[in-house]
């Protein structure tokens, strides 16, 4: 089910001329503020940098938005940032959607602004309708046991098992053989100062 | 070796093996079997009385067979733990009557042939698989004479030789006469860098230009007389130090010949042997006799790791090795949490490359141990257990075993081993799996929304996050135009895209549909990619039955740094949507709305490996081949990953 109190807010991004040179940046905000849902539309120049940030929190604020679409560049480098912004607002991280019309568009389709804003509208159209079927999520927490097992006993096993018994963790540490050094002890000197193995 | 054995935070089981890993990140649970060693451990003083009196002598291991130890043993002077051990196998009799006489010299009475197996169980919470390398067995490479003539040698057997605690305590010996070695070749890449399976590994084994290079300049230290020559294919000396070192070494006089010897000969009369190579540098014929040849042996994966493998759900290398979670961002993770690689288990590598490999592995361990409790991201499957019948085909596809299922039980996730990569829900057909964040609410709303208003200009795209959502990011920076129809709906795997995702997009109007993914051996999800590909031919055959064109359905697999790759799969899609007719969208549409889609789920031949018939849905080419359920289809002609398995008949 869909939250019956949708009130999406969705944030165009300029990204200086790297979207808005090719994208007309207002058509889309325009689209987006009559989606289904959208309560507030807001373009921007760059939406990641502080002023955005501080635009999208105060937004949240003003018309109590509860799910947000920020219409710029890839998950795979701004979600994070976008998320702790929204959760700075007292919003839930995965409220968040980003719709890529940079990467996805503004920037693969030159000298083709009708076409490019034709796709953005299409792409904030999908995030929102992807918006709409938000909803809050908790991390679940694991607890964890303080102890780790290492397998094989050869010069990486030793060495990873004194490592984490320094740093104060319990180890077991299992070989197969009746004494660890595996390979390691085999041999009688070492590159590159040819010098002792063992 | 010695720290180990003495520290407070390190419990040691020598002796002993892994029979059992369960559990999930934070919480593994582990059974050893440490093996009866016969010798109280920390009762023996290593005094030796017992060695002296056994009467079973038997190739000693540690050197490689050159020499020999008792029944009773040491594996080596500096062993830790420093205790003895029997070997029950080749002990003449545990029964006092049969022999017994090393339980009479032990005066401290640590002899104990009533000692069992001790299973041991304890719970961590991080694993660190350091299983190690084998050394490539020369046996098949009958040309360099290895098992006929004694004088040809591995190197880890010539290391033993030359050392100071080995069979000759130091003075160096051909082992057929023990007479001096002056002339000493090396042979390179022996099990290395072939493509012929018979003679060895395609890979490079990393250390052997090294060791080799290492080995003649401490000749030359110790024995200024000997005169060695190196024959290589390449000499690989890449590391800190490795140039200088070979530089010094070819000051010292060693000789280093590009080419590899055909075959070895021994000259019966003196054992010295005789070897024709083609100089590649000089293009000329060289003979060459050597008192002793050494063959620089590579290293292969060990049957150990395989074991350990298989208990933690790892994938492998095309070589066999463990495969790590990224090659470059997290090359000691794997992708199952809480489980890192370190050392040559991973890759061959030399000691160096070993004690780099564990620090990092301790380091990454050490970042979930120093937390009382992690969080999981909130993308976690989740079972809705009114929807479950049972039937544990979730449990199936999970490449982490992270669905437990027992019969007539609901399936349920283990939140914390879930990775999100949601093959499950796309495997179930009651809908009992939901997707926490990538719910096929959403999905289906975002297909919705992109087919809405002229359904004939989108073609509706899914891509997995980490492959081909970032390789069309690629492509993007790449600034590498590219027809605008296309619109991604991005998935953390294509194995998340069930085949209902498809046919609504169809049944909405979608003139093309295109499912995108990692490459196989870039799959962030083990395996769940294979499972994409079987859904695609049951879609196909779907497709096929109901008289639509299967090529409407494309698969590609990209990488994140395939950005044209991306730009040529866009255009390709473009190209078949500007074929696909308005009549054709619109009986499809109709078509699905009043039939009922047949989807069989599990096409594929009860027998892998079977000769099947394939052809490519983007260019029409048709080929014979080996069924393979973990080998990535790509058309010979135009390289699309849209082949279609058919059936033979």
């Amino acid at each position: 089910m869909t939250d019956k109190n949708l009130r999406i807010g969705v944030f165009v991004c300029d990204c200086g001329s790297n979207i808005a040179g090719t994208v007309d940046t207002e058509a889309v905000r325009e689209y987006a503020a009559g989606l289904p849902g959208v309560v507030a539309a807001v373009r921007n120049k760059y939406t990641c940098a502080d002023p955005g940030q501080v635009q999208i929190q105060l937004s949240i604020r003003e018309h109590n938005l509860n799910r947000i679409v920020v219409a710029s560049c890839s998950p795979a480098t701004y979600e994070v940032i976008f998320r702790n912004c929204i959760a700075g607002a007292g919003l839930n991280p995965y409220l968040l959607e980003m719709a890529n019309i940079r990467e996805h568009c503004s920037w693969v389709t030159p000298g083709n602004g009708q076409a490019a804003t034709e796709k953005a509208k299409r792409i904030v159209k999908v995030a929102v309708a992807r918006a709409q079927w938000l909803i809050p999520q908790e991390e679940e927490q694991i607890s964890v046991t303080d102890a780790a097992l290492v397998v094989g006993g050869g010069v990486a096993g030793i060495q990873s098992a004194l490592d984490l018994a320094d740093s104060g963790h319990q180890v077991y540490l299992v070989e197969k053989e009746p004494s660890i050094g595996g390979i390691m002890a085999q041999l009688d000197k070492v590159y590159p100062d040819i010098e002792c193995s063992i | 070796m010695m720290d180990v054995g003495r520290h407070p935070n390190i419990k040691l089981l020598t002796y002993a093996e892994v029979e059992d890993i369960s559990g999930y990140v934070g919480n593994f649970k582990i059974r050893i079997r440490k093996k009866a060693r016969y010798v109280e451990e920390t009762q023996c003083t290593s005094c030796g009385d017992c060695v002296d009196v056994c009467p079973v002598v038997i190739p000693d291991e540690y050197q490689v067979g050159l020499g020999s130890r008792k029944a009773i043993f040491l594996s080596f002077p500096q062993a830790v733990p420093s205790a003895y051990i029997v070997n029950a196998d080749e002990c003449l009799g545990q029964n006092p009557i049969a022999c017994g006489k090393c339980i009479e010299a032990c005066e401290k009475e640590c002899i104990d042939f009533t000692m069992k197996d001790e299973i041991i169980e304890v719970e961590v919470g991080v694993v660190i698989i350091a299983t190690g390398m084998d050394i490539y067995d020369p046996t098949p490479l009958d040309e360099y004479g290895y098992s006929s003539y004694p004088n040809v040698l591995t190197s880890l057997e010539f290391e033993r030789l030359i050392c100071s605690s080995g069979p000759l305590e130091g003075h160096l010996g051909r082992p057929g006469d023990l007479a001096f070695p002056k002339r000493i070749g090396f042979i390179q890449c022996v099990g290395s860098r072939t493509q012929d399976p018979e003679r060895g590994n395609p890979y490079c084994s990393n250390f052997c230009c090294m060791n080799t290079i290492k080995t003649t300049q401490y000749l030359h230290d110790a024995y200024p007389d000997v005169e060695s020559t190196v024959f290589y294919t390449d000499l690989r000396a890449f590391g800190k130090g490795f140039e200088e070192l070979l530089m010094r070494s070819r000051a010292s006089g060693v000789k280093y010949i590009r080419g590899l010897p055909g075959e070895v000969y021994e000259d019966p009369e003196t054992g010295d042997l005789h070897l024709m190579v083609e100089n590649t540098t000089s293009n000329r014929l060289e003979s060459h006799i050597f008192d002793m040849l050494v063959l620089a042996v590579g290293a292969v994966p060990r049957k150990e790791t395989e074991t350990v493998r298989q208990m933690v759900s790892l994938s492998k290398s095309p070589s066999g090795f463990l495969r790590e979670a990224h090659p470059k961002l997290r090359p000691v993770d794997t992708p199952t949490k809480g489980v890192f690689i370190a050392g040559s288990a991973e890759s061959p590598k030399d000691v160096r490359g070993c004690v780099t490999q564990a620090s990092a592995a301790a380091s990454r361990a050490s970042i979930l141990l120093s937390k009382d409790k992690f969080s999981v991201d909130a993308i976690t499957a989740v079972v809705e257990e009114d929807l479950c019948t049972n039937c544990g085909v979730c449990a199936n596809v999970c490449p982490f075993s992270a669905i437990t299922w027992s019969k007539g039980q609901p399936a349920e996730v283990i939140t914390a081993a879930c990775t999100g990569c949601g093959t499950c829900a796309a495997e179930c057909k009651f809908n009992a799996i939901k997707m926490r964040h990538f719910s096929d609410q959403a999905i289906f709303a975002q297909i919705d929304a992109m087919l809405e208003d002229n359904p004939s200009e989108t073609i509706p795209t899914f891509a997995c996050n980490w492959c081909s959502y970032a390789g069309a990011d690629t492509a993007g920076v790449g600034r590498m135009a590219y027809p605008p129809h296309a619109n991604i709906i991005r998935t953390m795997c294509s194995g998340r895209v069930s085949p209902d995702f498809v046919w609504y997009a169809f049944r909405k109007g979608a003139p093309v549909v295109l499912v995108s993914g990692c490459h196989y051996v870039d799959c962030h999800y083990i395996d769940a990619n294979r499972s994409t590909t079987r859904r695609l031919d049951g879609l196909w055959d779907g497709m096929d039955k109901l008289g639509l064109d299967p090529g409407r359905l494309q698969l590609e697999w990209c990488s994140a740094a395939e950005g044209p790759r991306w730009q040529h799969i866009m255009e390709q899609a473009e190209e078949k949507r500007l074929k696909v007719t308005a009549g054709e969208i619109s009986e499809t549409s109709q078509l699905l709305k009043e039939k009922k889609v047949p989807s069989p789920r599990n096409p594929r031949p009860k027998d892998e490996n079977q000769l099947s018939d394939f052809e490519c849905l983007v260019c029409g080419e048709k080929w014979e081949g080996n069924y393979s359920s973990n080998q990535e289809r790509s058309c010979p002609a135009c390289r699309s990953n849209s082949v279609r398995w058919i059936r033979k008949r």
